[in-house]
């Protein structure tokens, strides 16, 4: 067993391990705090690296399982593997974590809880971690369920902002209504295979002989239990990373700081249930018959429909922040369609690339936001390109990325995504909708962009509010962010514009990487399979959502804040329905909330009357039994002995009358006993 | 009857009186005396015996007489010389109040 | 029966009674001496002259003087009765005892008391059993004398006021 994987462990153990020691730090040891969280994932980042170099020569998965619990006779196994998608995952968070550590260091500098901040982000790291490499689905789970903690911590880190509380309090909500669903699955699975175990020399419930059962077992409405299991297991995926219906905690997550915004809410966590998707791909997909399982073909209309909603819903929003939060929920739709019509490697190349380009995106947006002092609304900045130039320049590198501009690395991944819903087998629907998101995201980020760096420099009238601790003074004094900001967004901006190259078609290396062979550098797959129609197509669809967006935004700088949107003013209705998010929050409230509120207003009426109303009975019983016997203890007992005592006491008084001290009364009774006797002397001799 | 029983009858009825004198008359002074009669009952009631009995000769009855007479004189003296001692004490002869020994 | 006899014991009896039941202690003493002179008297006829002489020696002689001597030392001459109750409890022990007492007599059945010659009581023969058979009561009787005599003697000493 070669020594990386035997020690595979210690990539998620030395962040947690930081976030242990952290926890005991107090809040003013900040040096302490950033240098071991930054340090443990620098040395976390080495180990990956050296991970993936394995995994080149070494593509078959590689496992060590330990036994943990024992009940009855059988033993609980848990354990860690490496394979390619494995590597590539602990090399993407490893990376992007650490940039956005450094970023950190700068931008929550003026907060006075640092040091917890960094304790919460190493945890967190270091529980992503561990749902990437573990072999076990109970296992994944935990650590799932620790990165739900970190994320309801991070999000709620400025907790004495009501919104911020009860964002916190939305997203572990929603998220848990998805785990729900992903225990089902587990304990389903553990039922029908015996074992949660991915891989284990052929027993693993990934492993070819399980697979296959599962497959063929069929359960209700026609559900073989591989898809029943799978689109369980979606439920808990879908929650993470925001499918709709249950994105609705997404974009309220954008009340937690900024990197935590780049790190969780669109580079690693969210990315978690994609990856979950990717890791039971081999359940998810056995079908009885060949062709694609229903679990896929779920997942794919899941994805497409998340895609499609999201992106309307981000042409409408102001805060800078949301436009990305619905972005991201728009990507992570496109992810699990990919996942749905092409498969692992599709859909995370989708995932390796929004990973890069949007915690770029994040970042930018978190330095525009440093350095404006706090403002948030796209209304009331403009004119940055000239005040921050590197910002603008990065940030443009990430929305070309996004926008899926021709050689960006956006673009080769989507690409790919959309080459595989043309080709789908079940319905064409798919790959419109994928489309129509992409004219879509290149519009609103158009819109963004133009609003927030070109036109003239709009201020707000009030005070600023928001960004912990305006140290920088006077609003108004819009500066570039210092050097430990940029750097990151630098980095950034060089991967997301080239990393799409490992993924083109010309050079599928990804794609072949993950599926364990060799890719060739191949000119000629451009011409194959309307490859290069495709491409065509997607590059008219970015330059046609570009061009709008300028258009309605760009054409004319927007001068005053207060001036309405220009698509506002064309179609005022559906603006401000998609402002609103289309009510699905509100519905959400009508619904569930209510019918969770009557629920406990039940369950309080119960409790108040019934079951304390037995509780008094209870105490009412036993109160009269201890009266009862408490006046049967005053009444009888002792009011019994006290007449016997005073019995004895007269009969006392009786006898002690013989003992009078006087002579004459002696004598007598002696007189008495003489009489007797003789009496009783005579009668003896006459008898 | 005949001369021994109304010998024993007297005897009796000194005895009786004396008996009803110690137990009813109120000077411890009188309770002796009652006792004084009591014993003289009983000399007599000896002496009844001594001369109406069998042996006479042996003179016994004759002889417990002196020495209960001697007895009685002792008694009667070391009675008194207690009547005295208590009076000093507690300046009182009479027995209802005499009553120290109660309980 | 005898007419000594009945006059002798109704003097004895008479003193007895009218030594318990006289007010005046003084009157009780004499009363009691009386009693004891009708005693001696009984004796005398019971030929037991020794003895009778010996009662009014010592009795009428030195205890009645003796009460009389006692009752001057005290001077709670006039004491209230008892409580009646008191009194009929003592008078009917002594009745019920006279009763028995004399049922006992009566219903005894004594086969003596036939009157015979008076036995010869001479003092002579008193002396000699005295010496010979009564020798050991006799110093035990001096003794008690001697130690009745010393002790009286004490319990009625006037303690000295210790004044210490």
């Amino acid at each position: 067993m070669v020594w990386i994987v035997r020690y595979l462990w210690l990539i998620p153990a030395l962040p947690a391990a930081a976030a242990a020691v952290i926890a005991f730090a107090k809040q003013r040891q900040r040096r302490l705090a950033a240098t071991l969280s930054i340090g443990l994932m620098s040395c976390s980042l080495l180990l990956a690296l050296a991970a993936l170099a394995h995994t080149f020569s070494q593509p078959a998965v590689e496992y060590v399982n330990f036994p943990w619990i024992q009940f009855g006779t059988e033993w609980l196994k848990l354990g860690w593997l490496l394979d390619p998608l494995t590597a590539v995952m602990l090399v993407m968070v490893t990376l992007v974590g650490l940039l956005i550590f450094i970023f950190s260091v700068g931008y929550m500098a003026h907060d006075e809880n640092f040091t917890r901040f960094f304790c919460f982000l190493s945890l967190f790291a270091g529980a992503m971690l561990g749902v990437v490499i573990a072999n076990n689905l109970l296992l994944l789970f935990m650590c799932w369920e620790i990165v739900g903690l970190t994320s309801y911590l991070l999000i709620g880190f400025w907790y004495q902002r009501p919104a911020a509380a009860a964002a916190a309090k939305k997203a572990f909500i929603v998220t848990r209504i998805g785990d729900l669903g992903l225990f089902l699955g587990m304990m389903w699975l553990y039922s029908l295979s015996g074992t949660l175990l991915f891989y284990d020399h052929g027993a693993g419930c990934l492993e070819h002989s399980a697979v296959a059962a599962m497959a063929a077992h069929v359960a209700a409405f026609g559900l073989t239990a591989s898809s029943g299991i799978g689109l369980l297991i979606f439920c808990g995926a879908a929650g993470k990373s925001g499918q709709v219906p249950l994105h609705v905690w997404l974009p309220d997550a954008m009340e937690g700081p900024t990197p935590v915004s780049a790190l969780i809410h669109a580079a690693t966590m969210v990315a978690a249930g994609v990856f979950l998707v990717a890791r039971v791909y081999p359940l998810m997909a056995a079908s009885a018959g060949g062709g694609p399982s229903t679990a896929l073909e779920v997942i794919a209309w899941v994805g497409a429909i998340t895609a499609l909603f999201a992106a309307f819903i981000a042409i409408a929003q102001d805060d800078i922040k949301r436009i990305l939060a619905y972005s991201t929920v728009s990507q992570l739709g496109y992810m699990m369609l990919g996942l749905g019509v092409g498969g692992v490697a599709v859909g995370m190349f989708h995932l390796i690339t929004h990973a890069f380009f949007k915690s770029l995106l994040f970042l930018g947006a978190g330095s525009v936001i440093h350095g404006c002092n706090g403002e948030q609304d796209i209304h009331k900045m403009g004119g940055l390109r000239k005040l921050m130039p590197i910002t603008f320049v990065t940030y443009a590198a990430g929305m070309l990325a996004l926008c899926g501009f021709p050689l960006f690395a956006g673009f080769w991944s989507k690409d790919e995504i959309l080459h595989s819903a043309h080709l789908w087998s079940v319905s064409a629907a798919p790959y419109y909708m994928g489309a129509a998101g992409a004219l879509l995201t290149a519009f609103y980020m158009t819109r963004q962009v133009c609003y927030v760096f070109f036109g003239e420099r709009r201020e707000a009238a009030e005070a600023v509010s928001g960004h912990a601790a305006g140290a920088h003074g006077i609003s108004g004094d819009v500066h570039e962010s210092p050097v430990v900001m940029a750097v990151p967004l630098i980095i950034l901006a060089v991967f997301a514009a080239f990393l799409g190259f490992i993924g083109t078609p010309a050079w599928p290396w990804f794609q072949g990487f993950l599926e364990g062979r060799r890719a060739a550098l191949d000119p000629g797959a451009f011409a194959g399979s309307g490859i290069l129609p495709l491409m065509a197509v997607s590059s008219v669809i970015v330059f046609a959502g570009l061009g709008l967006g300028w258009w309605f935004y760009g054409r004319k700088p927007i001068v005053s804040a207060g001036a309405p949107d220009a698509l506002e003013q064309l179609q005022p209705g559906i603006f401000r329905a998609l402002a609103k998010r289309l009510y699905v929050d509100e519905f959400y409230d009508a619904t569930v909330i209510r019918a969770a509120w009557w629920g406990s207003q039940l369950f309080d009426w119960m409790d108040r009357w019934v079951w304390n109303g037995v509780v008094q009975l209870v105490a009412w019983i036993v109160t009269g039994i201890a009266w009862m016997d408490s006046s049967l203890d005053t009444y009888v007992v002792n009011t019994g002995f006290d007449e016997s005592c005073k019995g004895f006491v007269q009969g006392g008084r009786l006898m002690s009358r013989l003992q009078n001290g006087r002579v004459q009364s002696y004598l007598r009774v002696l007189g008495v006993a003489l009489i007797a006797l003789v009496l009783l002397l005579f009668w003896s001799r006459k008898g | 009857m005949n001369p021994l029983a109304s010998c024993l009858m007297v005897s009796a009825l000194l005895f009786s009186v004396g008996l009803g004198g110690a137990l009813t008359r109120r000077s411890s002074i009188l309770v002796l005396v009652g006792i004084e009669l009591m014993l003289n009952a009983a000399n007599l009631n000896f002496i009844a015996f001594w001369r109406y009995g069998p042996h006479p000769e042996a003179l016994t009855g004759i002889l417990f007489v002196i020495f209960a007479i001697a007895i009685a004189a002792a008694e009667a003296a070391v009675g008194l010389a207690l009547i005295l001692a208590i009076y000093r004490h507690s300046k009182t002869t009479d027995v209802n109040r005499l009553d120290a020994m109660k309980g | 029966m005898t007419t000594p006899f009945v006059i002798l014991a109704v003097v004895a009896i008479g003193g007895a009674v009218a030594a318990m039941t006289m007010r005046k202690l003084v009157h009780c003493a004499l009363a009691l001496a009386v009693c004891f002179v009708g005693l001696a008297g009984l004796y005398l006829d019971l030929s037991a002259q020794f003895v009778g002489l010996v009662q009014i020696l010592v009795y009428v002689g030195a205890v009645v003087i003796l009460i009389v001597f006692a009752i001057l030392l005290t001077r709670n001459d006039e004491l209230p009765a008892q409580t009646g109750r008191t009194r009929f409890a003592g008078v009917g022990v002594s009745a019920v005892v006279f009763a028995v007492l004399a049922w006992a007599v009566t219903a005894g059945g004594a086969k003596m008391g036939a009157a015979g010659t008076p036995p010869e009581a001479a003092i002579k023969d008193i002396g000699g059993a005295l010496m010979q058979r009564f020798v050991l009561p006799l110093e035990v009787v001096g003794l008690l004398l001697t130690a009745a005599l010393i002790g009286a003697v004490v319990i009625a000493m006037e303690e000295k006021q210790s004044t210490r």
